[in-house]
């Protein structure tokens, strides 16, 4: 069913939170607060939200170091990915993870992966545990074009065709493999097309409409929890920053960037709350709301102990 | 009590633990109704049938792979590598992946899976079917790993690794699968991280584990012939380390010895010698001594393979020199 024009606007909100979270953490980052690498994943917020919204809350799921995003539209708790970014040990891993692990079992998120196409793995074994289980959940693993190279993410389409996993496979496609266009390193770089081939259902779709992409993983939702098999889903997307901080963006023009944005799904699901008859007051109020959020995680995550040394030797072993 | 082989010790720990627990599934290639190269999975598929011993394509990556998102969810895989050698293929998988995610997530998951392979030299299998890597494996925070060497060890360690709880390598050996043993019928278990005595003696220490342990035993009986009786401890577990029985044991003999079929350049030997020295080098009255694979790739002709992996008549004369 699709979401109706209430939900709508919880979604414009949903990522809203995450496009705020990730400017937030820009500016943490700047001041230097933030340990590693960072991956931002803004422009790419509605295949987090569609994918995710259109999951049951045990419906497991797999995504990348691009992950901020869809582990919050999955249902990790602002706060705890905040304390993680910060490194306190208040965060969803303890400041053992960081930016390119968040995990929250309770929430069926069983990783974000820094290895590429590492968690497709994951994901399709989750969907085969609810199989041998009797159980109808189904799980979903995200990854971007640039992991369709990789032997495992070939192996494990294999795998998931033959075993006729509940798994749905969600690519974003963002045209970007990290810092290289991905059509000068990929044959057949409309990576659908590569799904059929191992038969696949698979579609492609325009991943920056959220509606699209909630529509789209529900229907395949339905379908693989009901014993029809995996899905592939190519959501094209595109990444408004950079691969990481730091990426001086050589690969592409300001340009094509700022002709992005105008494609971007927030602003588009916006105008589309407007045809639907929301004021501009509303959409700034939806706004405030997500600012709050984010403020408040702030504050928490600031607030918060960090972890201290001797926790470095725990959760290993038993 | 009957007399079985390693391998079918093995088959009966997993038939055990799958009858045991609903959870317990194989994955592997030609374990259905081939029932493994080394007959380990046997007959399990006509118990258990084709869901819960699940032949695989030759994707060790995706397999392994998939054994641990299936973990995370509530199962226990035990999945088989068909030489450990293909263990290098799911390294990713194996290293980056079920070694650290329960502690990259702060403890919130756990992978408690086995990874089965067996690896070793000693039949002409090449360089690249021949190898020793738990010296590499060891060095890795978050796998366990056990390699007994007896038919009532793998049995009963077997039962131990799909109960553990965590990320198990459980490592055996070509050669060992036709040994015999005694093997008690029905439940029991081996527990993960202690070392056994397997023969007594006063005048020098022998470490090994797995095949080469065998050697070692062989190797103390000609050393008793010369007047010199050798403590042989079989380690079953390499991480965590049962460093205390060996030390217990070296202050009685005053000399160690370690010898093992991986490569001794920067291997478990080292390892061991290096702790010895460290916390107890008072009780080291001689230099103490490794033995490993020389260091190149193990080649297939016999005189060539027997020259680079460690023999019995190696042992004696490196206890002998200790003398």
């Amino acid at each position: 069913m699709p979401l109706t024009p209430e939900r709508l606007q919880d979604a414009y909100r949903q990522m809203l939170v995450i496009r705020k979270f990730e400017e937030a953490i820009r500016n943490l980052y700047q001041q230097g607060k933030i340990r590693g690498s960072f991956h931002p994943c803004v422009g790419q917020e509605a295949t987090a939200v569609g994918g995710c919204w259109a999951l049951r809350k045990d419906d497991y799921m797999t995504c990348t170091y691009r992950g901020h995003g869809q582990a919050i539209a999955k249902g990790l708790s602002v706060r705890a990915a905040m304390a993680e970014m910060l490194g306190k040990a208040t965060g969803c891993s303890k400041g053992k993870g960081g930016s390119m692990h968040f995990t929250d079992p309770s929430i069926g998120l069983l990783g974000a992966n820094a290895i590429v196409a590492a968690g497709i793995p994951h994901a399709a074994g989750a969907a085969l545990a609810a199989q041998l289980q009797k159980k109808d959940q189904i799980a979903l693993a995200y990854f971007g074009e640039g992991a369709v190279n990789q032997g495992v993410y070939l192996e494990t389409l294999n795998l998931a065709a033959i075993w006729k996993l509940p798994l749905i496979m969600v690519c974003e496609n963002n045209l970007y493999s990290e810092m290289t266009p991905s059509h000068e390193t990929t044959s057949v770089v409309e990576t659908h097309k590569r799904a059929s081939a191992f038969g696949f259902e698979s579609i492609q779709i325009d991943g920056n409409d959220v509606e699209l992409m909630y529509n789209t993983v529900e229907q395949a939702a339905a379908k693989a929890r009901s014993g029809g098999g995996p899905i592939y889903i190519e959501a094209m997307t595109y990444r408004l920053w950079g691969h990481m901080m730091g990426d001086p963006e050589v690969y592409r023009t300001k340009d094509e960037v700022s002709k992005a944005k105008e494609n971007e799904p927030i602003v588009r699901c916006g105008q589309r709350l407007l045809g639907l008859g929301c004021t501009e007051a509303d959409l700034t109020r939806l706004e405030g709301q997500a600012e709050a959020m984010i403020e408040d995680a702030l504050q928490f995550a600031e607030a918060s102990p960090a972890p201290q040394p001797v926790d470095a030797f725990t959760d290993v072993f038993i | 009590m009957p007399n079985i082989t390693y391998a079918q010790a093995l088959n009966e720990a997993l038939r055990e633990e799958m009858r045991i627990d609903p959870r317990v599934f194989l994955m592997g290639e030609d374990i259905g109704h081939h029932g493994g190269i080394f007959r380990v999975t046997k007959d399990l598929i006509d118990e258990f049938g084709a869901e819960r011993v699940r032949d695989t394509p030759i994707s060790e990556s995706s397999f392994v792979g998939l054994g641990i998102g299936a973990a995370m969810a509530g199962m226990r895989p035990v999945v088989e590598l068909l030489f450990m050698d293909f263990a290098l293929v799911a390294a990713d998988q194996i290293v980056n992946q079920a070694a650290k995610l329960r502690y990259m997530s702060g403890g919130t998951v756990s992978v408690p899976i086995v990874v089965r392979a067996q690896q070793g030299g000693g039949r002409g299998n090449g360089a690249q079917h021949s190898q020793s890597f738990e010296s590499w494996l060891a060095q890795v925070p978050g796998l366990i790993i056990v390699a007994p060497s007896t038919p009532v060890d793998a049995k009963g360690l077997l039962k131990s690794s799909i109960r553990a709880g965590n990320p198990v390598i459980f490592i055996e050996h070509k050669l060992l699968y036709n040994t015999k043993g005694d093997v008690p019928e029905g439940d029991y278990s081996i527990p993960i991280g202690k070392a056994e005595v397997k023969r007594d003696g006063r005048d020098v220490t022998i470490v090994s584990y797995s095949r080469t342990l065998l050697f070692a035993l062989e190797a103390a009986e000609t050393l008793s012939q010369k007047g010199i009786e050798a403590e042989v401890i079989d380690l079953r577990t390499i991480e965590p380390l049962d460093i205390n029985t060996i030390l217990e044991s070296v202050k009685g003999t005053g000399r160690l010895l370690v010898v093992h079929e991986s490569h001794s350049n920067c291997g478990l030997g080292a390892e061991i010698i290096a702790r010895a020295y460290e916390q107890a080098p008072e009780r080291l009255i001689m230099p103490a001594r490794r033995l490993g694979a020389k260091h190149v790739p193990i080649p297939v002709a016999e005189p060539l393979e027997n020259a680079v992996l460690p023999q019995p008549a190696d042992i004696v004369e490196a206890v002998e020199a200790m003398f």
